[in-house]
């Protein structure tokens, strides 16, 4: 009993992390930015599928092509904000727009991964998928052990990127007050733009480790919908920190549900701290 | 034209679509045709909420799906007859949009869409875990040959009553744009702070909007059993059925009762087309790329097109009028 409790402690806590390198993208566009991108969850799947390809074909570390194909993740996610302000923000359009908008890049995009690639799950070989340590009575399986060390790596590295560049300080600034950031000679434009393009390229990063987690199939997209905007409100907007510690709290309480009451009562928990977190307290646990 | 006249004319339209469908001869054309029908009353359920209240629901599968399932819980314990179940069904869903109604509309925008899709994978996650329903597993639902008391088949049985549906629903949004709710629900979407403070009871008429949409879903959802005949979580819960009663408002146009009626005609038609020609994958995308299209091009859809038309119309005839 105190095993079963460990275990499904420790992979609690690092699901959580990587529950957190898949949300730290939408912190940064919904918590930061203020823009709804529901479609973000696909894009992790078409970073899986990037991946795949990756250790597939050419037989590369799949970790290792998600950092290189940031770049590449980056450019997209400038084009889709490029696109987003021509059409809604310059209009000042209502909300529901831009929300269309990303649901509807979310079907085209999980639409075109099963035409291309079909509904068959995928999997990738790497040398960490498969042997796990022991401390004691508990394992740590180097599938979610390597995975949950290269999320908060990412992590770090944007909060130190936010903190100590210049374009990080400004991103921050963009999400306080606009007008005053083009007070200080930046384009608020420009900074929003790098802010969503490096927002998409983390799905690139989250979606190499979650193939790495678990077999990928293009629908798998829409199960994360919700988790990612559960941690994203209960962490509060825009606080890495609160993202991380939300992340891992899902995580344990998720891995307990699927341990002692089984794994198909673990979505509504998830979904039910989301709605007790909406209604007590919006702002979420480090909200400003 | 008063209500009445209306629902008069509409039944009449509705009779003579019938009539068209039975003169056609091939009874694929009903089952087309039912799937067409239950888009129209989702998407004009959906823009009583979403189009007249503005308040976004991603939750549609949850009231579509509860009301399906109500059928086969009827099913197994205490068989109805359709039509009954069909109240039955929307008086669970009506019940369940208050509930939601009372966690959720205190909030705003994005939140308020996050927490209705949450309460829908709430609910799907209650039925996997439910054994009388099946579960994980699903519910066997027999379609029965003939309706007994018709003389017609059973999914000509199945198209009369969506078509019934939704001639209720037309004229139901119709009169509520055009009664003192209506007013109310334009105040609520268009400043709900400036309604709360001119005396608009803002909650209450939110709750009523919700409980409206959601047993109008309810009703839509509860002959689905017998349409498919075999019923699991994981396709009546489908984030498909919210895509589509989402897109089809957006593409008709939200600001009237028509909109949702033309996107859903539109794009059910163009799905059901695509789906026997190409393949079934191609209907999200269909519906995805429709959408976005829309959504950049014509904010307001197909209504506001029509009514940007008709404007540009009076201007050039206002203008040279002036000019001569």
């Amino acid at each position: 009993m105190l095993d079963l409790l460990g275990n499904a402690l420790v992979s609690g806590v690092l699901l959580g992390g990587f529950y957190a390198a898949v949300t730290i993208g939408v912190s940064i566009s919904f918590g930061m930015l203020d823009i709804v991108n529901i479609a973000h969850p696909a894009f992790i799947i078409l970073g899986s599928y990037c991946a795949y390809i990756a250790n597939a074909w050419l037989g590369i570390d799949p970790i290792v092509a998600g950092v290189v194909l940031l770049p590449a993740f980056y450019l997209l996610g400038a084009g889709i904000y490029q696109v987003y302000h021509l059409c809604f923000e310059r209009r000042g359009e209502q909300s529901l727009r831009g929300l269309a908008f990303f649901f509807g890049l979310l079907f085209i995009t999980e639409v075109v991964l099963v035409l291309v690639f079909g509904v068959d799950y995928r999997l990738v070989e790497a040398w960490y998928i498969g042997p796990s340590l022991h401390l004691g009575v508990v394992e740590l399986p180097l599938r979610l052990l390597v995975p949950c060390v290269v999320s908060l790596a990412l992590i770090a590295l944007l909060q130190l990127l936010l903190s100590r560049s210049f374009i990080g300080r400004a991103i921050l600034a963009v999400a306080q007050d606009q007008l005053a950031l083009r007070l200080m000679a930046a384009d608020p434009m420009r900074i929003k733009r790098i802010a969503f393009g490096v927002s998409i390229a983390t799905a690139s990063v989250a979606g190499a480790i979650l193939i790495v987690i678990q077999p990928v199939e293009p629908s798998l997209g829409r199960e994360y919908i919700g988790r990612v905007f559960a941690i994203c409100v209960l962490g509060g907007l825009g606080s890495f920190g609160g993202t991380v510690v939300a992340a891992m709290a899902l995580g344990v309480v998720e891995s307990l549900t699927a341990t002692f009451y089984g794994p198909s009562w673990s979505p509504a928990v998830a979904f039910g701290f989301l709605l007790i977190a909406l209604a007590v307290r919006p702002a979420g646990v480090f909200g400003r | 034209m008063r209500s009445i006249t209306f629902l008069l004319v509409a039944a009449a339209c509705a009779a003579i679509v019938f009539a068209v469908m039975c003169w056609i001869g091939n009874g694929y054309v009903f089952f087309a045709g039912y799937v067409v029908l239950q888009y129209i009353v989702l998407a004009t359920a959906w823009n009583i909420l979403g189009g007249y209240c503005g308040y976004v629901n991603f939750g549609t599968a949850a009231f579509f799906a509860l009301g399906a399932y109500t059928t086969v819980v009827l099913q197994k314990l205490a068989p109805l007859p359709l039509p009954l179940a069909m109240v039955v069904g929307g008086l669970v869903s009506g019940v369940l949009g208050l509930g939601m109604g009372y966690l959720t509309l205190r909030l705003r925008g994005a939140y308020f869409s996050i927490a209705t899709l949450a309460m829908a994978v709430v609910a799907q996650t209650l039925m996997v875990n439910w054994s009388l329903v099946g579960g994980s597993a699903g519910a066997f639902i027999i379609r029965p040959a003939r309706a007994s008391l018709l003389g017609i088949t059973y999914i000509q049985y199945l198209c009369l009553l969506m078509l019934v549906l939704s001639v209720l629903t037309l004229a139901l949004a119709r009169t509520i744009e055009r009664s003192r709710l209506g007013y109310g629900f334009a105040a609520i979407r268009d400043d709900e702070l400036a309604a709360e403070a001119s005396g608009v009871p803002t909650l209450r008429l939110k709750l009523l909007a919700t409980m409206i949409s959601g047993a109008i879903m309810g009703m839509a959802g509860a002959p689905l059993p017998f349409y498919v005949t075999y019923l699991d979580p994981a396709s009546a819960f489908s984030l498909s059925y919210a895509v589509n009663t989402i897109a089809m408002p957006l593409i008709g146009g939200t600001a009237s009762w028509p909109g949702p009626m033309i996107g859903a005609v539109l794009i059910a038609t163009l799905q059901q087309v695509a789906t026997v020609t190409i393949s079934s994958a191609v209907n999200l995308l269909i519906v995805g790329v429709v959408l976005v299209g829309f959504v950049v091009a014509a904010p307001n859809g197909i209504l506001g097109l029509m009514q940007a038309g008709r404007l540009g119309r009076e201007n050039r005839l206002r203008l040279s009028a002036a000019q001569r």
